[in-house]
């Protein structure tokens, strides 16, 4: 009882949190590197082990297509994707999020073509940072179940989808040791799921999805805008019901070494294994090195993010993914979320990883050394070739 | 079904008025026929077009049973989740009553862009009924040629000219590539045939499983006819065979009006709209359509005399 140690890969910690949370709808489609999450819970269907009806649709458009109606109709809803999958049903992860539903995605981060490339990076969550779903970021595959857990719960509370994003194949297809908890107390922990309205409430006839024009379109965006402020709050009584479960302590953003450190590097998901890891051993150099990473990506949690970073001599933003025409999607917004203080520091851009790129303990020590002595320019490349290297 | 038109005014409407569609519209004669005939509870979900936009304007609706539109080509997908949804509560005990599921979708939602998601429903096996309400072209975004607009017909992108007299292809056989997912249940139907309709319905609904029932709804704007003329171009549809009334159940095609030697010409039919206005004296083109016409019904015979 209580937590329990398990070796798993991050598919598996998905699929174990679902069978957990135990959905009334699971609609999916296949696509690599999510696959194995569907495949461990399709087991799981036909071994009896949930009460779910799993949907097999034909493309990821149905999926999400599904996932609306069937959460519409007031189930638990929840699904999963990558990359060319999430953009084919972007039109409806759009429509998810306008009407409130809470439905739950496992992203496994895959690089969108083109070209096609199966690997990971974050071009694919990135480009739906602006749908109105809520992101969680998952560093190893104990964060990809706690993250499961969280957002069926944060998504309830709120009436907001939720993306849970996991590295492809770094993540999620390496076995690694993890803990989760006993059914039961799953159970309690999630509760049941009691939406107001829903269609198949036969007695109460509700209109989902009327068309609305520029007379009420415009006050249901508002509503949805700030309904977006009720997100942290309900995170953190959320994550401190789970931290006494597991044991740990959780917050939007998690801080290593910060409260000496000079220079900091911010990430997503698994580099933040690899930075932490660079910070133990540049530490034991007496360096002062620290790190930051984002769990919670979507609402940005610019408060956390702020509280952490200023005073700091120097900051590098590892983005996993480019925004073409601008600077990269988190190193923008970290750069926005201290613009109004006095004492920030200067932050600088790491674009690195793209495709599946490899990135190591020698790539972040560079970082951390560039950012030392000042010779890091405001927008860098990591572990690219340059245009006369082989 | 027996039901004179006094016993249907006074069943109970589940689609009522105050929705903004055209004067003469088949649309909302579809929906309210089909829902008349469903004695059960039922949810509906709608693909974006002109039912939609016209019947759900905020804060109002016309449905007075639980409604949904999600997006454009994906009312199949989505009806499948929510029946989806129904078996499992209805599993786990939290839902008793019996309830039916119907979608509803244009040519352009069906035909075109929804294709996918319909067949992908279709071979899931969802117990849901599909209506199409088909008006031959995209008339939601101002009357563009669709898969389902007949050969010849003006639209906005099939044009009449010195090089093009409207559209150049024949139209899509739905209603057979649905019958080919070998479902329970597939029919054609008009509004004019209305207890036809209505007892297609009602087997759509009891047969366990897809159903589909494709049903010509005349658009007075589109087909340039007047508004009091629904009725009789969609009975003239029937009456030429150029949209025979039949179903295939079980795979048994069965003719549900055969006009035998009364027969209209396809000349009439073409004659009744102005979208053929540039046919009216082609009699090339009309009978190469009253050919195309006569081959799809002799072949409908041909099924249906197999048993």
């Amino acid at each position: 009882m209580g937590v329990i140690k398990k070796a798993m890969t991050g598919a598996d910690a998905a699929a174990e949190a679902m069978r957990q949370i135990n959905p009334d709808v699971v609609a999916a489609y296949p696509i690599t590197p999510q696959t194995p999450i569907m495949h461990r819970f399709a087991q799981f269907v036909a071994e009896g082990k949930v009460k779910t009806e799993f949907v097999t649709v034909e493309s990821e458009h149905s999926a999400m297509s599904a996932c609306v109606g069937a959460a519409t109709a007031g189930g638990r809803v929840m699904t999963a994707t990558s990359a060319n999958g999430l953009a084919l049903m972007f039109e409806i992860v759009y429509i998810a999020a306008s009407n409130r539903l809470p439905i739950v995605m496992n992203v496994v981060n895959r690089a969108l073509s083109g070209p096609i490339n199966i690997h990971c990076d974050h071009s694919d969550s990135m480009a739906c940072r602006d749908s109105g779903w809520i992101q969680l970021y998952s560093e190893n595959a104990e964060e990809v179940y706690e993250n499961n857990l969280i957002a069926i719960k944060l998504a309830e509370r709120v009436n907001m989808p939720v993306m849970v994003c996991q590295d492809g194949f770094i993540t999620s297809h390496s076995v690694e040791s993890m803990r989760v908890l006993d059914d039961a107390s799953v159970r309690r922990f999630i509760g049941q799921y009691k939406p107001k309205h829903y269609l198949l409430d036969v007695e109460h006839p509700i209109t989902s999805g009327p068309f609305d024009f520029y007379d009420y379109y415009f006050e249901h965006k508002r509503q949805q805008i700030e309904a977006m402020t009720k997100v942290i709050p309900a995170f953190y009584e959320i994550v401190d019901e789970l931290g006494k479960l597991m044991g740990k302590h959780y917050e939007t953003v998690e801080e290593y070494y910060l409260a000496d450190a000079e220079f900091v590097v911010v990430s997503l998901n698994s580099t933040a294994g690899t930075v932490k890891h660079t910070v133990d051993e540049l530490r034991k150099q007496g360096k002062r090195v620290g790190a930051l990473k984002i769990r919670l990506f979507r609402p940005f949690p610019r408060e956390d993010i702020a509280k952490y970073l200023r005073g700091k001599k120097a900051v590098a933003v590892l983005d996993r993914a480019a925004t073409f025409g601008h600077v990269a999607p988190l190193y923008h917004e970290i750069r926005s979320a201290l613009y109004e203080f006095p004492d920030k520091p200067r932050v600088v851009s790491y674009i690195y990883g793209l495709g599946g790129r490899d990135v190591n303990l020698g790539h972040i020590t560079k970082v951390f050394n560039e950012l030392e002595s000042g010779t890091a320019q405001e927008e860098n490349y990591l572990g690219v070739r340059d245009e006369d290297e082989p | 079904m027996r039901m004179n038109l006094k016993q249907l005014a006074s069943k109970e409407e589940r689609f009522v008025s105050g929705h903004r569609l055209c004067p003469g519209c088949a649309a909302p004669i579809i929906v309210r026929l089909t829902l008349k005939a469903i004695k059960q509870a039922v949810v509906v979900a709608t693909a974006t077009g002109c039912l939609e936009v016209s019947s759900t304007i905020f804060p109002y609706t016309s449905w007075r049973v639980p409604w949904i539109h999600n997006a454009f080509e994906n009312a199949a997908a989505t009806i499948s989740g929510v029946e989806a949804c129904y078996r499992a509560l209805k599993r786990q005990g939290k839902i008793r009553k019996e309830i039916k599921f119907v979608a509803f979708g244009g040519d352009g939602g069906t035909y075109d862009i929804g294709l996918q998601s319909l067949s992908g429903a279709l071979e899931r096996g969802h117990d849901f009924l599909y209506v199409c309400y088909d008006n031959e072209a995209y008339m939601n975004t101002g009357i563009q040629r669709s898969s389902a607009t007949p050969m010849g017909a003006w639209t906005n992108t099939s044009q009449v000219g010195s090089a093009q007299l409207g559209k150049k292809e024949h139209m899509k056989d739905l209603t057979s590539i649905v019958a080919a997912h070998n479902i329970p249940y597939v029919a054609q139907a008009t509004p004019a045939n209305y207890l036809d309709l209505m007892r297609k319905v009602e087997k759509g609904v009891s047969i366990k499983g897809p159903a589909f029932i494709n049903v010509l709804s005349p658009c007075p704007r589109g087909w340039r006819f007047p508004h009091n003329k629904t009725i009789k171009i969609a009975q003239l549809a029937v009456d030429t065979c150029f949209w025979p009334l039949y179903e295939v159940e079980n795979g048994v095609y069965k003719i549900n009006f055969d006009p035998g030697k009364n027969k209209k010409p396809i000349r009439e039919w073409i004659l009744s709209q102005g979208r053929y206005k540039h046919l009216w004296k082609n009699r090339g083109f009309i009978r190469e359509i009253q050919e195309f016409v006569d081959r799809r019904w002799e072949r409908l015979k041909q099924l249906s005399s197999m048993g």
